[in-house]
């Protein structure tokens, strides 16, 4: 209750959360407002935003929709951000967790896959495994998630780490806890706040990282997403440079958003960080 | 004692201010205080009761969403609240210095000892490097750290607690302040070394005629200590004297209470002991090894000696020490937290130290542990009916039932049944205490060990938890296993003593022959050491 409170007491947060409702809204009203599919013909390619009501966004260079992409790509992009990173925070917990609790060899092993994970840049990973089992919607968004779990699977091993040996822990032990109980039980729920606050760190940049495999054409083609059309925008960027701006433009409002919530989150969840 | 004339520092009406939502507006009320040159001023209170904010008001290092907001400090000739930045800053350090609890965190872990003494000297002087270096040697010197050249080469972690405790002296002193401020100095130390550390002070301030302005929360030190005394409670001076008038006859009910509560050290009348024995210890050992590659430079530390003991049913056996003697691993070996490496723990026929972690899983309920720190060992994110019923759940007793069990044992342990609803934070620490010890009745043990159950608790609220400690073994018949380093504490609820030092019991027996008639010298200096010693004797004489 108090976190929530001490939630809407910053107005970067609240601001943050508005532009996020503005996202979803669009996702939920794309089937309402633009019932056609968005990717069918809807008239003359490359028509400027706002010169004819009809399109107010204009139109791409097949005279698809602009707009109505626009509204679709929400849906992709929060899909997308939303699965991956659950994906990305379920293994990394699941790896965190056993490691900072066993220590030892369990520990040794799994931080060296982890690491093994990390050495390699996400996006090549990414392209690898894309190219590897294809580019459908479910393919990319697992791929997303896989190449995204590492960082909290460490920060949750931190937090094991610290937490298993204090007093609580051992009261549980001597209480006669089995060790899955004291996992979930009693490290977990306190070590959450902080991997929850990175989750929305892990959804921006998985919203990013599918744009910019969409950017190089290897998303799925036959959806509607932001990534795709700023793809093909590419292609006539020098004069109808709108085509990827309006793309771009929501790419950028809904990570922003994703980060200020997160800010807010991490202000609120752990009030004696902030201020100093 | 002091005229008017060598007043060092006095402290007219002076008010600090908390934050809006604190428990209460101020943290300081109306404080009007003076100290003279060449006096012992102990400023004593239990914690909350302001008595560190005086400490920062005076430095003028209080945090940023509190405020002095009424009243004057004057301190040679002028009031430093009004002061500014510039000149406190030539005030502190060379005027007033002051002294911490922990040396640990008050000094830089990565500069020498010397070097930080030496800064001393190049923020307030222009002394020239060599000189410095003289001057650093001569106060180590001056504090009685052992081997002087060495210590001003040291880091922090290579010196002992009591001997970062004199490097910190040392460098409070390092610019004749006219005002020392020592904040609780001795707390975090041994008893041996609180003892040495008190001479220390008061042999410096006879030297050097300082004012020392000492803050504790422990009547002993008071009494070992204090030309005057300063009794605060909640922000407000309660009562102030003499050291000897407000020992010997105080006159605020808060002073008596505080007086009453400080534990004698006459151990009360032995009780009959059962012969029938519960738990067995064994020559139980446990050595840790450290670091070191292929066995090369490994650090071995014997934590527990081939330690053997015997509790009788329905006795307390009291294991004391000083930091480091082992008392808290072998606490833990008895409740298999740790493992211990060779021995037997014999509960009811079984042996504890050879058992399957599955075992004792299961026959943990025979045996259950207290812990020392009331705010770590409970989880912060369980209400307190929850925490009091985990371990009945966790044995198969149906939730509803193991609930509605908590609350009767909260009624047990003295507190509200329906504070059940309650998270952790929102009791005090002696609360807390108690759910601690309604959890590990929960499981209706054997046999409980308390380690420290009571060392992180104000004096009033300790007497209270030994009380009912005491209350619940007669009531319960429980059988108890009481860790503490404090001697004071162990000689009121021990049957049975034994005194460890560095993971060997060096003796043991009935409490009253061990305190009354010690063999062992470690068991002499131990007694010796306990502040207020002579006062504790006399008040025990005066009172029973």
């Amino acid at each position: 209750m108090d976190a929530i409170k001490r939630y809407f007491r910053s107005p970067a947060a609240v601001a943050g959360l508005i532009l996020l409702l503005i996202v979803i809204a669009m996702a939920i009203s794309a089937g309402l407002l633009y019932p056609r599919d968005p990717l069918a013909l809807a008239g003359r390619p490359l028509i400027w935003p706002f010169s004819n009501p009809r399109f107010l966004l204009g139109t791409d260079n097949s005279g698809r929709d602009i707009a109505a992409q626009i509204f679709y790509g929400a849906r992709i992009s929060l899909l997308i951000g939303g699965l991956a990173t659950a994906i990305a925070i379920l293994i990394g917990i699941l790896v965190g967790a056993f490691a900072g609790y066993y220590g030892g060899t369990i520990d040794n092993i799994l931080m060296r896959i982890t690491e093994a994970f990390q050495t390699l840049p996400n996006f090549v990973l990414l392209l690898v495994l894309v190219a590897v089992f294809g580019s459908t919607l479910t393919t990319v968004t697992i791929a997303v998630g896989v190449v995204s779990w590492p960082a909290p699977a460490r920060l949750t091993r931190a937090e094991f780490l610290s937490l298993r040996n204090r007093e609580f822990v051992q009261a549980g032990r001597t209480l006669g806890m089995r060790d899955i109980q004291l996992i979930l039980g009693e490290i977990l729920p306190n070590a959450l706040p902080p991997v929850i606050v990175y989750a929305s760190v892990v959804m921006a940049v998985a919203i990013l990282l599918e744009s910019a495999l969409a950017f190089l054409r290897l998303s799925d083609p036959n959806v509607a997403s932001w990534g795709n059309l700023i793809g093909l925008g590419r292609d006539v960027l020098r004069v109808q440079w709108y085509v990827s701006a309006i793309p771009g433009i929501a790419i950028l409002v809904t990570v922003l958003a994703v980060s200020l919530v997160g800010q807010g989150l991490n202000d609120a969840l752990n009030p004696r960080l902030k201020g100093r | 004692m002091s005229g008017i004339a060598d007043t060092v520092l006095s402290l007219d009406r002076l008010s600090v201010r908390l934050p809006k939502g604190a428990d209460r507006s101020h943290a300081l009320s109306e404080v009007s205080l003076s100290i003279a040159s060449n006096e012992i001023l102990c400023v004593v209170g239990e914690s909350g009761s302001g008595k560190s904010m005086m400490a920062n008001a005076i430095m003028r290092l209080l945090p940023n969403d509190v405020a002095i907001d009424g009243g004057h400090m004057m301190f040679e000739g002028r009031d430093l609240c009004a002061a500014t930045p510039t000149e406190m800053r030539a005030v502190r350090g060379a005027g007033i210095a002051m002294i911490f609890q922990e040396p640990m965190t008050a000094l830089n872990p990565l500069r020498t000892i010397g070097d930080q003494i030496g800064e001393m000297f190049s923020i307030h002087t222009d002394l020239s490097k060599a000189d410095i270096t003289t001057k650093v040697l001569a106060l180590l010197t001056d504090v009685r750290i052992p081997d002087p050249n060495a210590a001003a080469k040291a880091y922090p972690h290579e010196l002992s607690g009591g001997q970062r405790q004199r490097a910190m002296i040392a460098m409070a002193l390092a610019l004749d302040p006219k005002l020392l401020i020592a904040d609780e100095p001795t707390t975090a130390l041994d008893v041996t070394t609180q003892a040495q550390i008190l001479k220390l002070i008061r042999d410096l301030q006879q030297r050097r005629k300082t004012a020392v302005l000492f803050i504790t929360h422990d009547f002993g030190v008071v009494a070992d200590i204090a030309d005057r005394v300063v009794v605060m409670q909640h922000g407000v001076i309660v009562e102030q004297g003499s050291a000897a008038s407000v020992l010997n006859a105080p006159e605020h009910a808060y002073t008596k209470q505080l007086i009453a509560a400080v534990p004698p050290l006459t151990a009360p009348p032995p009780r009959k002991l059962s012969d029938e024995t519960i738990l067995t210890i064994a020559g139980v050992s446990k050595t840790y090894r450290t670091g070191g590659f292929l066995g090369r430079g490994a650090r071995v530390t014997e934590a527990v000696k081939n330690v053997s003991l015997r509790l009788p049913k329905g006795a307390t056996l009291g294991i004391v020490g000083e930091s480091g003697s082992g008392k808290s691993t072998l606490a833990r070996c008895i409740v298999r937290l740790i493992d211990p490496d060779t021995g037997a723990i014999v509960l009811s026929g079984k042996d504890w130290a050879t058992m399957s972690r599955e075992n004792v899983r299961r026959e943990t309920r025979h045996i259950q542990m207290v812990f020392q720190d009331p705010f770590a060992s409970l989880n912060p994110r369980r209400k307190a009916a929850e925490l009091v019923a985990q371990g009945p759940i966790v044995h198969g007793a149906p939730r509803a039932k193991a609930i509605a069990e908590a609350k009767e044992l909260f009624a047990l342990v003295g507190l509200d049944p329906s504070a059940g609803d309650r998270f952790p934070h929102e009791f005090s620490g002696g609360q807390r205490q108690r759910i601690g010890l309604a959890r590990a009745l929960a499981l209706k043990p054997d046999v409980l060990v308390a380690d420290e159950p009571v060392s992180a608790l104000d004096v009033s609220v300790q007497a209270q938890v030994l009380k009912l400690l005491a209350d619940l073994r007669q009531r319960l018949g429980l059988s108890i296993v009481f860790i503490t380093h404090d001697l004071r504490v162990a000689a009121q609820i021990c049957d049975l003593v034994a005194v460890m030092k560095d993971g060997e019991i060096v003796e043991h027996g009935l409490t009253g022959k061990v305190f009354g008639d010690p063999r062992h010298p470690y068991t002499q200096a131990l007694l010796a050491s306990i502040p207020g010693g002579a006062f504790a004797r006399e008040h025990a004489a005066a009172t029973g």
